[in-house]
C-alpha cells in the first residue's frame, strides 16, 4: 500500500514537473483567398476560406543539453479537400553532447540563401497545397548528426521515410490541368515511400562569407508526371519519383549594405530509368538602403537570375528569369514590412507579380496580405494553368 | 644609478600628469573603465523592453540574452524573443568587432532558415525600440575617440564627464557625451548627438547592482527621444554570470536551438 501510494506520488511529481518545464504556444488562424477571375477549369471553386492550427509543445531538460519538441498542423480548408490535411511539422528529440548534436524524429532542415526559390534546400517535402510560394513543408522523419569543428559544422542525415508531394485536388484554385491525382503513386524505387535516402552537408562562415556544400542520395522530391485516368474518369497527372543525386553549393558574401547570393546544384538520376541530368542556379544580390523614409524605414532592392539548363519544360516555369523585388521594412513597433517584385521570363515573357506585407496588430494578433497575379503566360509555360487564378489572400493570426 | 633612474621615473610621471590632455584623460577613463569591466567570462540576462509612444502607450517584448566576452575582440551576444508571441523563437547571433563590421546573423524559426544579415544598419532602431543596433552592441574602446570635458554631480554621485566620438562607419551620431561614475567607472547618462549635431537622446542608467564583487551591471536603462517624443526602458532581471557558456553556444547551430 505505501509502495504504491509513493509509486503514485513518484509518477505525479514526475509530471507535474514536466508540465511545468514544458511550454505551450502556437498560432491559430483564419485565411481568405478572394480570386479576382473565373476559373479556368471545370470543376475549380471560387473564393475559399480556411482555418488552420498550429500549436507547439516544448520541453527541456534541467541541463538545457536535451529537449523535445511537438508541433502538428491542422487546416481545413472549405472548398478543397486536399488542401484539409494534417501533418507532424515536427517531433523531436535533440542532444547536445559538447562538438556533437543529435537530432532525431520528424523534423524541417531549411538550407540556402537565395529569395526567388530554394534549390539547395532538399531535405523536406514541399507542402504547396499551403501556399504556391512553395516555403511551407512537410515534417521528415530523420536522423541528423551534427558535428561542429573550426572548419565548420558537417551534418548527416538518414532519411527512412518519404513524405509525397501534396497537390491542390480538382475543386481548388492554383493547380495544374489535368489536376494532380496522389491516390496513384508511381515510385523509381523498388522500396517506395520506404527507400532509405541520406544526405551530407558541410556548412561555414568565413569572415564575410557563409558557404555551404550538400549532397543527397534518394527519392526526388519534385516528381515527374504521366498521364492516367482515375477512379471517377477523370484525366489525371499521377507523380512519379525519380532516385536521384544532387550535389548543392550555397553562398552568401555579406559586404556592408551588399548581400551576393548564389545557389547552384547538379542533379542526376541514378536509377536509370531516365530521370534528366541538369544543372541549375539562382544568383544575385541584395542591396539596403537603411533608414531612408522618415526615422526608421529602410527600402531594400532584391535582382536575382534563376536558370536551368533543362530549357521550357513542364519541370520547371524558373529556367531564364528574371526576379526583381523592393523590401520595405518600417522597423515601426507593429514590425510592418511589405515585399512587392516580379517574377519574369525572358524566353516566354511570362510575368508574375506578387506583394507579402504583414503586421503586428496587438500582442497576440498578425495579419499577413499575399497577392499574386499571372500575366501573359503563354500554353507552354508550366504557370499557364494558373493564369486565371490571380488572387488576393488575408491570413489573421492569434498567437499564444 | 638607482636613484637617477627613480627621480627620472618620478619626473616621466610627473610630466605626463601635467601634460595629459583632455583627450588623453578622456581615454585613460576610457581604458580603465574597460579594464574595470574585463574577466567576467559570460553573463545571462532575461531582458523586458517597454516601448512608450508620445501619447503614453505602451507595448512590451521580453527576451533572453547570453553574451560571451572574447578576448581582445568584441563580445559574441545571443538574443532570443519571447514575445510578442509571433516572433518567439526568432533569435539574433551577432559577433561584435572594434572597427571592423560586425557578424549578425537572424534565425527565423517559421523557416528554420539561418539569415546572415547587413551589420550595416548600426543607426536602425532595434525592435522598433528607440535604441539603435550600435547602442546595443558591445562598447570597445576603439570605436570611439574621447575628450575629457569636466566633473559634474548627478545625483549626488561625481562622474567624469567624457565625450565620445564614433570611428566606425555608418553611426548615426556625431557624438555621445557620457557621464562615467567616477567610483564605479560605469556610465549614469549618456547623450547622443544625432549627424546635425543636435541632441536626439538621453539614456539614464539606474539600480546598478554589483556582481561576483566586482562587475557593475545597471538593472535599468531608460532612453528617451527628444525628437519623437517616444521612449524605450528596459529592465535586466536575473544577471548570472561565469554560467559556463562557451565559444560553441555562439554559433549557427546554436542559434537554431536557442529557446
Amino acid at each position: 500500500m505505501f509502495n504504491r501510494l509513493k509509486c503514485v506520488l513518484f509518477f505525479y511529481l514526475i509530471t507535474v514537473q514536466l508540465i511545468y518545464a514544458a511550454e505551450w504556444s502556437g498560432q491559430l488562424g483564419i485565411e481568405s483567398r478572394i480570386f479576382t477571375e473565373t476559373a479556368a477549369f471545370s470543376g475549380q471553386k471560387g473564393n475559399s476560406s480556411s482555418v488552420f492550427f498550429q500549436p507547439e509543445f516544448y520541453y527541456e531538460s534541467e541541463t538545457g543539453k536535451d529537449s523535445f519538441t511537438f508541433v502538428p498542423f491542422m487546416r481545413l480548408d472549405q472548398t478543397d479537400n486536399q488542401r484539409s490535411h494534417a501533418d507532424i511539422r515536427e517531433l523531436t528529440w535533440v542532444k547536445v553532447q559538447d562538438d556533437l548534436e543529435w537530432r532525431v524524429g520528424i523534423r524541417k532542415v531549411f538550407w540556402g540563401v537565395t529569395e526567388a526559390q530554394h534549390l539547395v534546400d532538399i531535405i523536406n517535402q514541399t507542402d504547396t497545397v499551403e501556399n504556391p510560394d512553395g516555403e511551407d513543408k512537410l515534417g521528415q522523419p530523420m536522423v541528423n548528426l551534427s558535428y561542429i569543428t573550426d572548419i565548420g559544422t558537417f551534418d548527416a542525415f538518414i532519411l527512412p521515410y518519404f513524405r509525397e508531394r501534396t497537390f491542390v485536388g480538382k475543386k481548388g484554385r492554383l493547380r495544374s490541368q489535368p489536376y494532380v491525382d496522389t491516390t496513384t503513386t508511381f515510385y523509381e524505387s523498388v522500396d517506395k515511400e520506404k527507400h532509405i535516402d541520406y544526405a551530407l552537408r558541410w556548412a561555414h562562415s568565413i569572415d564575410e562569407w557563409d558557404i555551404g556544400l550538400s549532397y543527397f542520395n534518394g527519392t526526388s522530391r519534385t516528381p515527374r508526371f504521366i498521364v492516367g485516368i482515375n477512379s471517377s474518369g477523370d484525366t489525371v497527372f499521377n507523380p512519379y519519383y525519380d532516385l536521384i543525386e544532387q550535389i548543392g553549393l550555397d553562398v552568401q558574401a555579406t559586404f556592408n549594405n551588399w548581400l551576393w547570393k548564389l545557389e547552384a546544384i547538379h542533379l542526376d538520376g541514378i536509377g536509370g530509368s531516365g530521370a534528366s541530368n541538369f544543372t541549375a542556379l539562382t544568383g544575385g544580390l541584395e542591396y539596403t538602403f537603411y533608414s531612408v523614409i522618415g526615422e526608421a524605414t529602410d527600402i531594400g532592392l532584391v535582382i536575382e537570375y534563376l536558370y536551368d539548363d533543362r530549357g521550357v519544360t513542364i519541370a520547371s516555369p524558373f529556367q531564364n528569369d528574371v526576379m526583381f523585388g523592393m523590401r520595405f521594412n518600417l522597423n515601426d513597433e507593429q514590425s510592418s514590412e511589405a515585399l512587392v517584385g516580379i517574377i519574369k521570363d525572358i524566353e516566354l515573357d511570362s510575368t508574375l507579380y506578387f506583394i507579402e506585407a504583414s503586421r503586428r496588430l496587438s500582442e497576440n494578433f498578425k495579419i499577413v496580405i499575399e497577392a499574386r497575379q499571372y500575366i501573359s503566360i503563354p500554353v507552354n509555360d508550366i504557370l499557364y494553368a494558373y493564369l486565371k487564378d490571380d488572387y488576393i489572400q488575408v491570413e489573421l493570426s492569434y498567437y499564444f | 644609478m638607482k636613484i637617477y633612474l627613480i627621480i627620472l621615473g618620478l619626473f616621466i610621471v610627473s610630466f605626463n600628469v601635467i601634460a595629459e590632455t583632455a583627450e588623453e584623460k578622456g581615454l585613460a577613463i576610457a581604458v580603465e573603465a574597460d579594464k574595470r569591466d574585463t574577466g567576467w567570462g559570460d553573463q545571462q540576462a532575461k531582458l523586458v523592453m517597454t516601448l512608450k509612444n508620445r501619447f503614453g502607450q505602451e507595448s512590451r517584448r521580453e527576451n533572453r540574452n547570453k553574451t560571451l566576452e572574447v578576448d581582445g575582440d568584441g563580445d559574441k551576444t545571443l538574443i532570443v524573443f519571447d514575445s510578442p508571441k509571433d516572433i518567439k523563437g526568432t533569435a539574433f547571433l551577432s559577433f561584435t568587432h572594434a572597427l571592423r563590421p560586425d557578424e549578425q546573423w537572424i534565425y527565423l524559426p517559421a523557416l528554420k532558415r539561418v539569415k546572415r544579415i547587413s551589420s550595416s544598419n548600426k543607426s536602425g532602431p532595434f525592435l522598433g525600440s528607440e535604441f539603435s543596433y550600435e547602442d546595443i552592441s558591445s562598447q570597445e574602446v576603439g570605436k570611439y575617440k574621447y575628450k575629457y570635458l569636466r566633473d559634474e554631480k548627478i545625483n549626488g554621485r561625481d562622474t567624469f564627464v567624457v565625450e565620445a566620438i564614433p570611428q566606425y562607419n555608418k553611426s548615426g551620431y556625431t557624438r555621445l557625451i557620457n557621464w562615467i561614475d567616477k567610483e564605479r567607472y560605469q556610465p549614469l547618462k549618456t547623450e547622443f548627438y544625432d549627424r546635425k549635431n543636435s541632441l536626439l537622446k538621453t539614456l539614464l542608467y539606474s539600480q546598478y547592482n554589483q556582481y561576483l564583487n566586482k562587475y557593475w551591471r545597471a538593472g535599468r536603462m531608460d532612453m528617451q527621444n527628444h525628437i519623437t517624443g517616444k521612449s524605450t526602458s528596459l529592465e535586466f532581471l536575473e544577471y548570472k554570470f561565469r554560467t559556463g557558456l562557451k565559444d560553441r553556444d555562439f554559433n549557427r547551430n546554436a542559434l537554431k536551438r536557442a529557446r
